[in-house]
């Protein structure tokens, strides 16, 4: 991994006497595509407004670059943020937009011209220069505001659910757009997201934050394949969440049924939580399964189909790309790998935490 | 700290305008307040108050009252329509109708009043016109009607102005969609426009309720000295009888009203906008 | 059917419209009349027009009006731009407070203002006249200022403050290069606003000024017992058909200019 670039040393930040950060620790390196996810208010956008400047940190220090930068205003950082909803100056035209940054540097202005066509080819809207914000697209505004923030070269730029008010086509071309720039411009992406589809696609690195705290850190396969805590695994896709018992390495028993896991070292008979994601669920005849449970739901969703089983009480959701009629007895089966195991929730705030989501 | 120092030096811009307010709006109102509730020895009592139950002072804020009651109805009679008239025509027209209602007002209020005197007189142009095509005179001049049809000049603006913009800000397909769902045009307008647009009713009825109920101006006008309301009264213990202590008691009596006028104004406008604005 | 309604709708239009300027068209027709009494017609004459500016006094009230203006627009313009930036920022609680008094000047009777004011002038005895008068406009003008300017700061795009700070400028700076022009619409419609209100304003004009200071209200109003001159018609007229073609060459000159003559109308 390379350098650190970015360090956030147990900061805690309340306002009106609500935590909404307590004792955050986060390494954030050179060159790489960091994603703070979580619900709203479990604190990512206030991590990303002091990084910017925007907010003072009750506690602890905002390291950058090997310097304390906590008390810097944001007009003396080296980062620059993309905002939600695009924040372009809707007096200025799109050229004015761009330069506004370069022009408090007194930049030359060959060297603006240059910096304006420049930004504009890499977002992909040459000739905009004369056009006003407002008689723009969502998405082209959003080009401007990536376009407005890198001519300024900030060593790191933050972005904040920058596709928020995006469609769904537009979202998924603007993901590899960014993907596309970071790896052009070779500078640190902090980007601050609530969709999950949106992180495991862009990220390096995924936080995944609840109530101010930092619940798991990791590679998108890292959090999408071992997530560490039912939060993590139920925020991330959707998914089989179920209480179980670890019966012993390797055995576990879901609602007194057992499978085999792969999971070692959570004891004997410990009450567990555990993940199966719904493409893992296998569907089989009822005598194959390790359980069988009866089809109450069937819907297309293009790629596979989602079905809903009931095993003794309890919804499974599967994903699979043949249909089962509803009302059929089916077979269910779980590969060992494919059975995450966690540990529960120590505290019941924890628990409170993780089942509100 | 660094947010909290950054607003603090906003919050100085406020100053002057605190001082300000302090200064010329609240200070001047506990004159009022201090005037009315005192005599002229410097006792407290509400004696000045009170005053407003002499037949004569009685008489005239419920002419007032009458008056400006019958002048705001009128306005919003004649408002109501032309607004409805006008939120269904092109914005363009529209926009060139409010600029034609505001103009009048860049022509001194008093002498445009004052020329409805030509207009209303006993052989003035109205009944001069009625003649012609066959009606009988009006007797209208120096009569509480005559000061309603002032009042009723000078304040429709106002009614107009607000009802305009609320009815504006109302969604078309909300209508469409109670046209879809089987209302017709007064269901509709009585279920889903008239309710919407009460914000800007109230507004309106607070912008022409207030100067008519005070009015001393409109009724020396047009009322030819006979008419005498509350404003007429107070104008003249500050500028005749220069006896503060019982002006200032009935402007607070006419405060009550005022008030009163306020709470619901507010209530109606939790935006905290002016509703002319 | 629909042609029928729509005629229906302009004719109750025009009915509104011919109510609104009749006595304006009265006072034009006047101020050609060649006869001094106002119901009769003594032919045509420009006659008031000369006398008009041999009229010392009425020049004067004339002048005294538009300087006045003028002053108390600008006045309140400078404070009420700075309160309102002040209260944009302010938590809603102590906002709300001061915009409930900031309301008062706009919901209380002129009269009762009027009274108020001339009692606090009386009271810290200072001599009643321009000064006073000054004083008074800025106060009923400021409201109009600030209650124009806090709307545009609700329609602010969320954060673009914030933006011109992180791309490298000053909180000072910032201010003046993106709110600022955004709220600038807001700071003229509402000066003219107030422009307006005062060249309009009679009774508070009435009760805080003194003898020998006289805005054309004032002098009007002292006039109406006598009957008025005639040149204060040929006046009105002129005022009138100025402002007239101002606001008309405005909304023909462009799309600015139309949405300037649109915020002064409303």
């Amino acid at each position: 991994m390379s350098r650190a670039l970015i360090e956030l040393q147990h900061i805690s930040k309340s306002y009106d006497g609500k935590p909404v950060l307590d004792d955050l620790e986060l390494t954030i390196h050179e060159n790489e595509f960091v994603t703070l996810l979580g619900p709203s208010g479990c604190g990512k956008t206030t991590t990303l407004r002091i990084l910017g400047g925007f907010e003072t940190p009750d506690e602890g220090h905002v390291i950058f670059d090997g310097k304390d930068i906590t008390n810097v205003p944001p007009n003396k950082r080296q980062l620059n943020m993309v905002f939600q909803n695009y924040a372009l100056f809707p007096h200025m035209t799109i050229a004015d937009n761009i330069a506004f940054g370069l022009k408090i540097k007194r930049k030359t202005d060959k060297y603006i011209q240059d910096k304006i066509s420049y930004a504009l080819n890499l977002v992909g809207l040459q000739g905009f220069e004369k056009r006003m914000p407002g008689s723009l697209s969502g998405g082209q505004q959003q080009r401007i505001a990536i376009a407005r923030a890198i001519v300024n070269e900030p060593h790191v730029l933050l972005l904040d659910e920058p596709l928020g008010a995006l469609d769904l086509k537009l979202r998924q071309d603007m993901q590899y757009e960014l993907i596309r720039l970071k790896n052009e411009l070779g500078i640190t992406f902090v980007y601050v997201t609530h969709d999950q589809q949106e992180a495991l696609t862009m990220s390096d690195t995924i936080v995944v934050m609840n109530q101010g705290y930092i619940q798991q850190m990791g590679s998108p396969e890292t959090i999408y394949n071992e997530p560490e805590n039912a939060f993590v695994a139920d925020f991330i896709g959707d998914s089989n969440l179920f209480p179980a018992t670890f019966v012993r390495d390797e055995l576990i028993e879901i609602d007194g049924r057992p499978f085999l896991c792969v999971d070692k070292g959570f004891g004997q008979n410990t009450p567990v939580d555990i993940v199966i994601r719904p493409e893992d669920v296998i569907i089989t005849t009822p005598d194959k399964g390790t359980v069988t449970g009866v089809v109450t739901d069937l819907i297309f969703q293009g790629v596979h189909y989602e079905i809903c089983i009931d095993v003794n009480g309890r919804e499974w959701v599967c994903h699979s790309t043949e249909a089962s009629l509803v009302g059929t007895m089916v077979g269910i089966a779980v590969d060992p790998f494919n059975i995450q195991v966690m540990n529960k929730p120590e505290s019941e705030d924890e628990e409170a935490a993780a089942i509100e989501k | 700290m660094k947010n909290n120092r950054r607003a603090n030096s906003f919050a100085l811009f406020g100053m002057p305008y605190y001082f300000w307010a302090i200064a010329f709006i609240i200070i001047p109102l506990l004159l009022v307040l201090y005037y009315g509730l005192t005599s002229e020895a410097g006792t407290i009592s509400l004696e000045n108050v009170f005053a407003i139950a002499r037949p004569a002072h009685a008489k005239a804020l419920f002419l007032s009252v009458l008056l400006s009651v019958g002048c705001t109805v009128v306005c919003l009679l004649l408002a109501y329509p032309l607004c409805l008239i006008m939120v269904n025509r092109q914005k363009a027209q529209n926009s060139f109708l409010l600029f034609m209602l505001i103009i009048p007002m860049w022509m001194n209020f008093m002498l445009r009043t004052y020329a409805w005197q030509s207009l209303l007189e006993k052989h003035g142009v109205l009944n001069t016109f009625l003649n012609t095509i066959g009606l009988p005179s009006l007797h209208l001049i120096n009569t509480p009607g005559a000061i309603i049809f002032g009042m009723v000049y000078d304040f429709l603006p106002f009614m107009i102005l607000p009802i305009y913009n609320a009815l504006q800000k109302i969604d078309p397909n909300l209508i469409h969609a109670a046209h879809d769902l089987g209302a017709g045009f007064w269901q509709t307008l009585w279920k889903v426009i008239l309710p919407l647009s009460m914000p800007g009713i109230i507004s309106g009825i607070t912008m022409v309720f207030v100067p008519g109920l005070t009015t001393f101006v409109i009724s020396a006008l047009l009322g030819g000295g006979k008419v005498l309301l509350i404003g007429n009264v107070i104008e003249q213990e500050f500028t005749q009888a220069y006896d503060w202590h019982l002006g200032s008691g009935l402007s607070l009596v006419l405060l009550l009203f005022i008030v009163i006028n306020m709470i619901l104004s507010s209530v109606f406008d939790r935006e905290g906008n002016g509703g002319l604005l | 059917m629909k042609k029928t309604k729509r005629n229906l709708g302009n004719l109750y239009i025009a009915l509104i419209f011919i109510f609104m300027y009749a006595p304006i068209v009265m006072l034009i027709i006047q101020s050609f009349n060649a006869s001094k009494s106002r119901g009769r017609w003594g032919g045509f004459t420009t006659f008031w027009y000369q006398e008009l500016f041999q009229n010392e006094s009425i020049m004067e009230a004339f002048t005294n009006t538009i300087i006045l203006a003028i002053l108390s627009a600008a006045i309140a313009v400078v404070i009420g731009t700075a309160a309102a930036i002040a209260l944009a920022r302010m938590k809603k609680r102590p906002r709300q407070t001061w915009l409930g008094i900031t309301n008062i000047p706009m919901l209380n009777a002129d009269i009762v203002t009027g009274v108020a004011l001339m009692l606090l002038f009386t009271t810290v005895n200072v001599q009643l006249g321009f000064g006073t008068v000054l004083l008074s406009h800025v106060t009923f003008n400021i409201p109009y200022v600030i209650l124009n300017i806090m709307p545009r700061f609700r329609e602010l795009p969320p954060h673009i403050y914030e933006a011109a700070q992180d791309l490298g400028a000053g909180p000072i700076e910032a201010f003046f290069k993106v709110i600022f022009p955004e709220i600038l619409p807001g700071v003229i419609s509402g000066g003219l606003m107030a422009f307006t209100m005062s060249i309009d304003d009679f009774i508070i004009t009435y009760f805080t000024t003194g003898s020998g200071y006289n805005t054309l209200s004032t002098k009007i109003y002292a006039e109406v017992k006598l009957g008025i001159k005639p040149e204060i018609y040929a006046l009105s007229s002129i005022i009138f058909v100025t402002v007239l073609i101002l606001l008309i060459l405005l909304s023909r000159s462009g799309s600015k200019g139309r949405k300037m003559v649109k915020e002064v109308a409303l």
